[in-house]
């Protein structure tokens, strides 16, 4: 496959940014954040490629807004295929209307679905994490144990520390797999995240009944979740949003470190970033890098 | 009391009591800020009472839940004067439950969402993908869109039919669980999909009813079949589970 940094697919009209984009997105083995583009843009330039590179000092903004421009278009023309931003990346996938046509080309079962009180459960975790056990069977009226069991077997839900209350209860939230399970970017955009919020559903609380507000402070660091060796998630990271600005700016700061190296270790450390927000495990990122798009964890 | 000792179905229950009173408050129609407190109370007793009856694990929420239900209906009963101290603001003893309710609900309409989002993913697949997107096992075993309640109330309603025909039951041979696993199995091979009501018409006695019930827990719950409802208080289908095992065998043998 022609690289997409060697020449522009017409040599005679200059690349547009979208279809360098585009590329991109194609060869990327795994979903890619804009800040990763900008990184690519930036060091063939640097690399001193002898075809002109007007892409350079593309700015973020500029790349975020001709990937939706893409996106748009692909869509529009309902190619079989479109471009999505999952887990903070954007990437190809095929259109969901072919889905039964490619699963049975792949010779793939039908998707394991999650039961109903899977859902509600995840949805609560979701929403509200980070989240106490006793915090979700308030609001479940039931005992969850099980459930949390199958739940973190799934790697739909992760423990994210301790809380302060008392007797220090582990803490819960969702994964990477969890967002990719439901072709989500971020919690952040889960539908009506803000109504369901616990700042929301304490500002209730509190107006009906006047005082004791659960204390749900950040995460601190704390010891470390069973079976896990390094439960190194701190209060700051939980705390830490995961919009592509967060990550775009802790992106940067690896770019210029290590600007001329070439993109892999880049991609990887990138990667990391937001491995950090849903797994506690380092040595399992390296081995993710491969296989990309996190699908190589179980 | 369990009609049927030699064999306890382990089908792991993960709804709970808020999810049984909004799946009637659901079915009855009802306005869920002005719950008919008496029948709702009426009903859930009569569920509770079927799930003992199978000996299903009833968690002991179930249990308390009841026991604020009966609590609710007699302060109810009482003039709002005559009404314990201890609820002096709040005139209304449904409140508390009434609140409990709605935010739960909210959560259970997120999960819809959750429901829709995660099988429009499950039909996207990435570029040179052998996987698709994720890959999970179900936990909560083989209930599509069907909640443990649908099933007894179609269980039911089976009940409340032969009861009538009870009368002059004959002691023939003893009716089983396994025997129930057996006809359902048959079925299911014979006509790949089952409307579930129809595995209770040709049955007459209590006990077959209940063993078929049992049965079919049991098969749910080892994943040998599949129920799931089209629409919402619907027909619920019980089915062989997705054939994609059998796919790739027959794709195996023509290679």
């Amino acid at each position: 496959m022609t690289s997409e940094n060697n020449q522009p697919p017409d040599d005679h009209a200059p690349a547009e940014l979208k279809q360098v984009l585009g590329a991109l997105l194609f060869a990327a083995r795994k979903p890619i954040t804009a800040d990763e583009l900008q990184a690519v843009l930036a060091q063939v330039d640097q690399n001193g490629e002898d075809t002109a590179h007007p892409f350079a000092k593309t700015r973020a903004g500029d790349i975020r807004a001709a990937l939706e421009q893409l996106q748009a278009e692909i869509a529009e023309r309902k190619l079989g295929i479109i471009i999505v931003e999952v887990a903070g990346g954007f990437r190809f996938q095929t259109d969901p209307s072919g889905g039964p046509w490619v699963r049975h080309l792949l010779n793939l079962d039908k998707p394991a679905r999650l039961s109903k009180p899977a859902l509600e459960t995840l949805a609560i975790i979701a929403y509200r994490q980070p989240a106490t056990r006793a915090e979700i069977e308030a609001l479940r009226g039931v005992n969850v144990d099980a459930m949390m069991r199958h739940l973190l077997e799934l790697q739909l839900i992760r423990i994210m520390g301790r809380s302060d209350l008392p007797g220090r209860p582990l803490m819960y939230g969702t994964t990477q797999l969890f967002l990719e399970h439901f072709g989500l970017s971020s919690v952040k955009n889960l539908p009506g995240v803000e109504q369901l919020s616990r700042r929301d559903a304490e500002r209730v609380r509190r107006e009906s009944e006047d005082g004791r507000a659960a204390d749900s402070g950040p995460a601190q660091a704390a010891a470390s979740p069973p079976g896990d060796a390094s439960g190194d998630v701190s209060g700051e990271a939980l705390a830490k949003p995961e919009t592509p600005d967060a990550a775009e700016a802790a992106g940067k700061g690896g770019d210029q470190a290590e600007g001329d190296q070439s993109k892999e270790p880049e991609l990887e450390e990138e990667q990391d970033e937001y491995d950090e927000d849903d797994d506690d495990d380092d040595d399992k990122d390296e081995d993710d890098d491969e296989n990309g798009d996190g699908k190589g964890r179980e | 009391m369990p009609i049927q000792e030699e064999y306890k179905v382990k089908l792991e229950v993960f709804e709970g009591p808020l999810d049984l009173l909004l799946y009637l408050i659901k079915k009855d129609e009802v306005d869920i800020y002005d719950i008919p407190i008496e029948l709702i109370a009426r009903q859930y007793m009569e569920y509770l009472g079927l799930m003992r009856m199978l000996d299903l694990d009833i968690a002991g929420e179930f249990l308390v839940m009841a026991a604020t239900l009966m609590m609710i209906k007699s302060r109810m009963l009482l003039p709002p004067e005559e009404r314990p101290e201890l609820e002096a603001e709040e005139e209304d003893p449904r409140w508390e439950l009434i609140r409990q309710l709605i935010e739960y609900k909210k959560f259970k309409d997120a999960a819809a969402n959750l429901q829709e989002m995660e099988s429009r993913a499950g039909n996207m697949f990435l570029r040179s993908a052998e996987d698709p997107v994720v890959v999970v096992e179900q936990p909560g075993v083989g209930l599509e869109d069907v909640t443990i309640f649908d099933l007894i109330a179609s269980f039911n309603e089976a009940l409340k039919r032969v009861q009538v025909n009870e009368i002059g039951e004959i002691m023939a041979d003893r009716f089983t669980v396994a025997d129930g696993i057996e006809s359902i199995m048959g079925r299911i091979q014979r006509e790949t999909q089952v409307v579930f009501t129809t595995l209770f018409r040709p049955l007459i006695t209590r006990q077959e009813i209940v063993c078929t019930f049992l049965a079919l827990l049991e098969l749910i719950r080892l994943r040998q079949v599949v129920a799931r409802q089209e629409a919402v208080f619907g027909e619920i289908m019980i089915r062989r589970p997705e054939a994609g095992a059998a796919l790739s065998v027959e794709r195996a043998q023509a290679e």
